[in-house]
């Protein structure tokens, strides 16, 4: 049998984020508060 | 197929207005894309997970901080950082080079651990505690040569000054010294190799 070089390229069948990413992703949006006073912006970060 | 009716442009602005839920639709409909165009560029999942976190943690703050100016353009927005943070991550890495050692060659083939293991560190003591015994049958003379040059690493003319004789010498019996201990280490088989 003759050899095959071509490689094939790697198929990602599960190209998602993991869950606990996007669950991350979604309570610091929840924890994210930006205060605003005067024409300053402040971050806080309220878990 | 409800959550595709409305349009990225109404989430992004209900977002804004404080529904977390419209972000989570947004993620949700996006991640894929966005994971994907990542991988594409990095070839590495935890590496990709990193860039598409920080991505979406630029996007929150960016929507929180009522910056972001909506022309329609959600998920080009949203690629457009994540594109810029994939070049800081390959300019990060550049000036820190990292081996992944996954190649034929192997790093820690040429690296070692210089420390002495615990075996090694109890006979380098075994030798030093011998050595020093063997030194003390030397003649009077011979240690103090010995121990001047050896121990407190003094010149031959430091010792001469100190000792009150001449560095010819003072280099006699340092020379003897060593014959001696030579002759001492034979008779008695001491092994003094680690």
């Amino acid at each position: 049998m003759a050899k095959i070089y071509s490689d094939c390229t790697p198929k990602n069948v599960n190209l998602n984020p993991k869950d606990e990413t996007v669950d991350f992703i979604l309570n610091y949006s929840k924890a994210l508060s930006v205060i605003s006073y005067n024409k300053l912006k402040f971050e806080a970060l309220l878990n | 197929m409800k959550q595709n009716l409305i349009e990225d442009a109404v989430l992004v602005k209900n977002y804004i207005k404080g529904d977390e839920n419209a972000l989570s639709i947004l993620v949700k409909r996006h991640k894929q894309k966005i994971y994907s165009f990542i991988y594409s560029k990095v070839y590495d999942r935890d590496i990709t997970e990193d860039v598409f976190q920080d991505t979406f943690i630029k996007v929150i703050k960016t929507l929180k901080r009522g910056k972001y100016n909506e022309e329609g353009k959600f998920l080009p927005w949203v690629m457009r950082i994540a594109h810029n943070l994939v070049i800081d991550h390959f300019r990060r890495n550049s000036r820190m080079p990292k081996f992944d050692n996954t190649g034929e060659f192997s790093i820690f083939s040429v690296l070692s651990d210089s420390s002495l293991n615990a075996e090694k560190s109890i006979i380098k003591t075994q030798v030093e505690s011998d050595v020093r015994r063997i030194i003390e049958e030397l003649p009077e003379d011979q240690k103090q040569v010995l121990l001047m040059r050896m121990y407190q690493d003094m010149s031959f003319k430091e010792i001469s000054e100190r000792t009150g004789v001449s560095i010819n010498t003072a280099l006699g019996r340092m020379r003897y010294a060593l014959i001696n201990l030579r002759k001492v280490i034979d008779q008695n088989n001491i092994v003094l190799t680690n």
